[in-house]
């Protein structure tokens, strides 16, 4: 039995991508698996980790608990989405890789997509907000310090250059 | 694909649901927030054969502020309801209740009538619901019911939604109590886990500081969540000294019947509520004095 094929057409990073997927084919998969936009990991599969966590529309959500097809007319941020036009990493970025705030790099693409969505609409966090964010983020490296801390150098060097281009392809 | 294959349409409108549901009502699983059933299918647990998206029902995302009520549209997300400071005033447990719920990723996507249609005895929202004696507004292709929270959740993840049925809003009573007071507190493994014990309470005061409403109830602990109107009124005149407040959380609590699993024994979860119960009265009938 040949399964049900649906057209969708989401705009990833910038791009709209078009596609005929299953129902069942979730969005981290087609993301992945059909475009190869591989930045964005995938943990636990049921909506514990958040190692899949992606903007959908401009907000956090996790990639495991959405079908690609429920995804047709909206705006996907990935991992990859975060860095500069030119390609160079991003002020939270380069943050991550400063003060250590990974170390297998397993959650990293999902805390990114946790920490920039509360940096979106909390330019200077407190560290309980940005513990708050990260919370639905499993590490099992750093025990969570330096990604902390990460976050707090990226909004203090935000907050240096509010202009500054954050090179998000969000078109 | 870890789901088993299903069909998928997407519903323009409440009427466009429920005329799929009076067709097929059986073999269909409406989707919202999709941030507990998705996981189902992932497991398999839940093997839906049609799959019918209300996500972008425009008509059913919304907060209607009325006299007596709000009434919120069942696709609103929680993070909408979160944010929401004119709610937070007239309705301050909700936003005391979410902010125990999943996280940041989970309640931008999960909405406010898919956690009460998914009923799950440890989740927050149903507690606050039972608690408030909020009422759903179920819609069918035969016209809408109204089903006080009381006789909706009839089980674990099992509620009085017919087949042909969809949760269209919910409406939320306001106290025009001016010192009113309310606390929801739980304790579970992680936060933003379901709870292993919670407990909300919302409560009004009169000018002498002595109490003329309360509404108090316990989550995780039984097959729903439960509230106490009865024990409740053994509160009513007090002015909450410790000893009536202990005997009414204890109480409560030996109206449970919870299970042992493997977060906590059943003996543990009793003894949790009758603390988590007696620490929410108290917080709220604080909060409710503190109020001019």
């Amino acid at each position: 039995m040949s399964e049900t094929l649906y057209p969708i057409a989401v705009v990833v990073n910038g791009v709209e991508r078009t596609a005929q997927v299953p129902a069942r084919l979730t969005l981290v998969d087609w993301l992945r698996d059909e475009l190869r936009v591989t930045g964005t990991h995938v943990g636990c599969e049921h909506g514990i980790c958040g190692a899949c966590s992606i903007m959908l529309d401009d907000e956090p959500i996790r990639s495991c608990l959405m079908y690609a097809v429920q995804a047709d007319g909206h705006r996907v941020t990935t991992v990859e989405g975060l860095a500069q036009p030119d390609g160079s990493l991003s002020d939270l970025q380069d943050s991550f890789c400063q003060l250590h705030g990974l170390q297998c790099g397993y959650c990293t693409p999902g805390m990114l997509i946790a920490a920039q969505g509360l940096l979106d609409t909390t330019p200077h966090p407190t560290e309980e907000q940005i513990r708050e964010a990260i919370g639905g983020n499993l590490c099992r490296c750093t025990g969570y310090q330096q990604i902390v801390e990460a976050v707090k150098h990226a909004a203090g060097r935000l907050s240096e250059r509010p202009l500054s281009p954050r090179g998000r392809g969000t078109g | 694909m870890k789901a088993a294959s299903f069909e998928y349409v997407r519903a323009g409108s409440v009427a466009a649901a429920c005329e799929l549901l009076r067709q097929d009502g059986d073999a269909i699983k409406l989707i919202a927030g999709g941030q507990s059933l998705v996981p189902m299918m992932a497991m398999r647990l839940a093997r839906p054969s049609r799959l019918v998206d209300i996500n972008e029902i425009a008509a059913l995302k919304f907060v209607a502020l009325e006299p007596d009520i709000v009434r919120i549209g069942a696709c609103t997300r929680q993070c909408v309801l979160e944010r929401d400071n004119a709610l937070a005033t007239r309705v301050p447990l909700l936003r005391q209740a979410l902010a125990w719920v999943g996280h940041v990723q989970t309640r931008n996507r999960g909405t406010l009538g898919g956690s009460l249609a998914h009923a799950d005895p440890a989740a927050e929202l149903p507690l606050a619901a039972q608690v408030l004696g909020a009422r759903m507004m179920l819609r069918s292709t035969a016209g809408v019911r109204c089903v006080p929270a009381s006789d909706f959740f009839a089980g674990p993840l099992a509620t009085a939604i017919e087949a042909q049925e969809c949760l269209e809003e919910i409406h939320w009573p306001v106290w025009p109590e001016h010192r009113t007071g309310s606390s929801f507190i739980e304790v579970s493994r992680r936060h933003g886990d379901f709870a292993i014990v919670a407990a909300a309470a919302q409560i009004a005061v009169d000018g002498e500081g002595r109490c003329i409403r309360v509404s108090f109830g316990l989550g995780g602990g039984g097959q729903t969540p439960l509230a106490f109107p009865g024990l409740a009124t053994h509160l009513l005149g007090t002015r909450f000294d410790a000893a009536v407040v202990q005997s009414v959380a204890q109480d409560a609590a030996l109206e449970l019947d919870p299970g042992n699993d493997l977060h906590a024994s059943a003996g543990y979860r009793k003894r949790l509520a009758a603390v988590l119960a007696a620490r929410a009265l108290r917080a709220a009938f604080d909060q409710a004095k503190g109020n001019p």
